[in-house]
């Protein structure tokens, strides 16, 4: 005879002031099984957890169902309650009358009825429920780190400087990321290359981390401490452990015009290249898409022809890899919102309208102009320049209605510079809001009104046309009771919408992780699970889930990396106890179910007599594999197999309760 | 007269439509009371004759509501739910079941706004269709009478 508990939550005000709990509480009490309801205020604080435990001790409870927020939010909080009372955890469930209930009605009737309605379903549930056993599976104590950015190397450093393996993948030539690419770093205007490349270095000659650049993730299956990654290694053409990395093959290569990646279209490069000067690992690979030997089939040769260390060879093809690792971070960065998207600012028509990605190469010492400022139409060094800020950011009109957070930084930063180098130029900055939130932030703009004089102009820009080899920066200052301000510019940079990578969509689906209607990878909670995803043994660094600096890049990924090391401090890991389990009994051995199992987790089992005589087969399922889909439930004929935690007999319970007639 | 009010029963995955229900109410959007939530671990789970057992029990419209193709948490347990949806759904017809009754939708984790657009237009569109009774008249006593017609013929 079930004998239930059933707790519901006032949660301050958040149920209580559109649920009429007490009533709710007494409906409760009245159910078949239950036998102790109660109400409490907090149920998720200590005392509200030790009415749990004290109500099954008095009571002899059998089950516990906690009405109150959703079970993502305190599941394992109150199954802790409950284990802690003397019963198996498993024998709780949540019946979510917060976010499903309270919160999204007004106060009424209906609404405590449907409170009610909620209870007695995770009520006829419970009464179901089987005591559950964790499940034990061992932990590979190897991670792996999909991105070189920033925020991979931070990432794989910190779990290789813990003492276990690190895969790197990195799907350009050489790690580095677009933190490779900026000059200065804001607030400090510290090289951004003389702090990054030093830990490019450290990556590539760690003991523990394993680097594959020129690489991309295929494909993941398995789970939390056992995922089973496949690997393809792009054709770089060079045989990289031959290479010396001499550079004389790029030098002599003929095809010199294609547009500098690294230096975000600004300059061309060769077809075998490297991206940059201090590429990591610095040896070339071929980009067959522009190289003459692959395009014009075979024409060419001359960079096998001068290599002396014979490294060159046409005829590698894309290889495949398959590693195992316990916990993947995801660090696969960002992209900025580029063409097309505004015809009125004239990108992509104006030569001397640019990115900020690209002032940023003009800024680099390492650039196409050794850091001089000049305008890529003729060279010349800028008089006036303005800086357009949110350009595309904060625009429903646009499709994105987030802010992209560093724009306001680096488009100080940006006309900082330039008056640094040019102390008669003249740098105006459109802006909507001055957004400096961090350490040392608004200290940093300040500097830039006030020391380097940068005219800040609140108010949006309508348009940029050019007139007389001039750029015709139409604006209007909403300061000075939104006078028309026309500016005749030199030059244009525009503080450009982050966005996600192209293929975030894709690389979030092959990874089974979440994601945002703006791709950007889906965070496990906003506020109290911000690295981890919604996949155990998946997290997230960087720009890939949401804008970020580089201070917030870092600590996040350390945060994704501290994650990864407590998963590898044990041996072996528990796992839900959610798996589908065979009745072998009743089993006919169609194994409808291996077809469907996502997880390859059905085997054919041989039932055999006391002789040893097979009789006939059944299906059997691989708890270690299992993940608890359930879609073999579903699909068997005659109900032979059946999901722990969601069994038919659960389902089916939750469903007929519905009628609210004893079943 | 007071409006019929319809019971809807929503079958959702774990990982998309019940995070998306969650995120409508941690947004605070506000949507019909008449549906009722029942958590299956995926959509793939979801035995179609709970779809009929919740007919039976007094559910006048049914919302079935996972992950969008290709984001599924478990892979293919959405491509399973709406293969199965097409079969189904092809046989009730052909038995004169009114499958304007059953919604299949796609709600992601990120969309708290449609799913709560979904529970108000199908509350909706099934308080026009009116209550279901279909099942109600055809109680024991009734399939009874049947069975004892066909023998003593």
């Amino acid at each position: 005879m079930a004998r239930i508990g059933v707790f519901i939550c006032h949660c301050g005000e958040n149920i209580s002031a559109t649920v009429d709990v007490v009533k709710v509480a007494e409906v409760a009490s009245k159910m078949q099984g239950v036998a102790f309801s109660t109400e409490y205020k907090y149920m998720c604080s200590a005392p509200g957890q030790d009415k749990i435990v004290q109500a099954i001790k008095e009571h002899k409870l059998t089950g516990i169902v906690v009405a109150a927020c959703s079970p993502r939010m305190h599941e394992s909080t109150f199954r802790k309650a409950t284990a802690e009372g003397g019963i198996n955890p498993y024998l709780c469930e949540m019946a979510n009358i917060r976010e499903h209930c309270s919160w999204v009605h007004e106060r009424s009737e209906e609404t405590t009825e449907k409170a009610i309605d909620i209870v007695r379903t995770l009520v006829a549930k419970v009464r179901r429920n089987a005591p559950l056993f964790p499940i034990k599976v061992p932990v590979t104590k190897t991670a792996l780190v999909i991105g070189g950015g920033i925020a991979g190397i931070q990432a794989a450093l910190d779990i290789a400087n813990a003492g276990h393996k690190v895969i790197m993948v990195e799907k350009q030539p050489s790690i580095g990321g677009h933190m490779s690419q900026l000059s200065e770093t804001f607030p400090t205007l510290d090289c951004s290359q003389c702090i990054l490349t030093p830990r490019m270095v450290e990556v590539s000659q760690h003991p523990n981390i394993t680097l594959h650049t020129y690489a991309e993730v295929e494909s993941v299956s398995g789970f939390i401490g056992n995922f089973e990654v496949k690997i393809k290694m792009k054709a770089k053409s060079v045989d990289h452990v031959k290479c010396t990395g001499c550079g004389e093959c790029w030098q002599k290569c003929p095809s010199k015009k294609i547009p500098d990646e690294f230096n975000a279209g600004l300059s061309n490069r060769t077809a075998i290249y490297t991206p940059f000067p201090q590429a990591v690992p610095n040896k070339p690979v071929i980009d067959r898409a522009n190289c003459t030997w692959f395009t014009k089939g075979g024409k060419c040769g001359i960079c096998q022809k001068v290599c002396k260390a014979e490294a060159i060879d046409y005829t590698i093809q894309d290889t495949f890899i398959d590693v195992k690792v316990g916990a993947i971070v995801t660090a696969t960065g960002f992209d900025l919102k580029h063409t097309d998207f505004f015809p009125e600012y004239g990108y992509g028509e104006f030569k001397d309208v640019i990115d900020g990605m690209q002032f940023e190469r003009l800024a680099s010492a390492s650039g196409p102009t050794a850091g001089v400022i000049r305008r890529p139409s003729d060279g010349k060094v800028p008089e006036k320049i303005v800086f357009i800020a949110c350009a595309g950011s904060r625009d429903k009109a646009k499709g994105i209605e987030y802010c992209s957070k560093i724009c306001c930084m680096y488009t100080a930063k940006h006309a900082m510079l330039y008056k640094h180098k040019n102390h008669d130029g003249k740098a105006y900055v459109f802006y909507m809001d001055i957004r400096a939130a961090g350490k040392g932030y608004d200290e940093f703009v300040r500097r830039a009104i006030e020391d380097d004089h940068v005219e800040y102009i609140r108010g949006r820009v309508s348009k940029v046309y050019e007139h007389n080899g001039k750029l015709i920066v139409k604006g209007v200052d909403t300061l000075l009771n939104s006078t028309p301000v026309d500016i005749e510019a030199d030059m244009v940079v525009l503080a450009t919408a982050i966005v996600a990578n192209k293929d975030a969509e894709s690389v979030a689906q092959k990874m089974h992780i979440s994601y945002d209607k703006h791709h950007f990878f889906a965070e496990a909670h906003p506020k109290l699970k911000p690295v981890e995803t919604n996949t155990a043994g998946i997290m997230l660094a960087g720009a890939c889930q949401s804008a970020k600096d580089i201070p917030e890049s870092v600590s996040q990924a350390s945060a994704s990396a501290s994650k990864a090391i407590a998963l590898f401090s044990n041996n072996e890991m528990s796992r839900e106890p959610s798996v589908a389990a065979v009745n072998n009994t009743n089993c006919t051995g169609c194994l409808l179910c291996q077809d469907v199992c996502p997880y390859l987790a059905i085997e054919k089992e041989e039932i055999k007599d006391r002789a040893g005589n097979v009789l006939r087969y059944a299906a059997k399922v691989n708890s270690g594999l299992c993940q608890g889909c359930g879609t073999c439930v579903a699909m068997c004929r005659n109900k032979s197999i059946d999901l722990q935690g969601f069994s038919n007999e659960q389902m089916l319970g939750e469903v007929m309760s519905l009628l609210n007639k004893p079943f | 007269m007071s409006q019929f009010e319809p019971k809807i029963v929503a079958f959702v995955c774990n990982w998309c439509t019940y995070a998306g229900a969650d995120l409508a109410g941690t947004s605070r959007a506000k949507y019909a009371t008449n549906v009722r939530i029942i958590r299956f671990p995926c959509t793939g789970r979801i035995d179609f004759m709970l779809l009929m057992k919740a007919f039976q029990n007094g559910s006048d419209g049914i919302i079935i509501s996972g992950c969008h193709p290709n984001d599924c948490h478990y892979t293919s347990g959405n491509f399973h739910a709406r293969r199965r949806w097409m079969v189904f759904r092809s046989l009730i017809e052909f038995m004169g079941f009114d499958t304007e009754r059953i919604t299949f939708s796609w709600v992601s984790a990120a969309e708290g706004a449609k799913w709560a657009d979904l529970v108000n237009e199908v509350t909706t569109k099934v308080r026009e269709l009116g209550p279901f009774t279909e099942f109600k008249n055809l109680d024991y006593n009734s399939f009874n009478q049947l069975d004892n017609g066909a023998i003593t013929k």
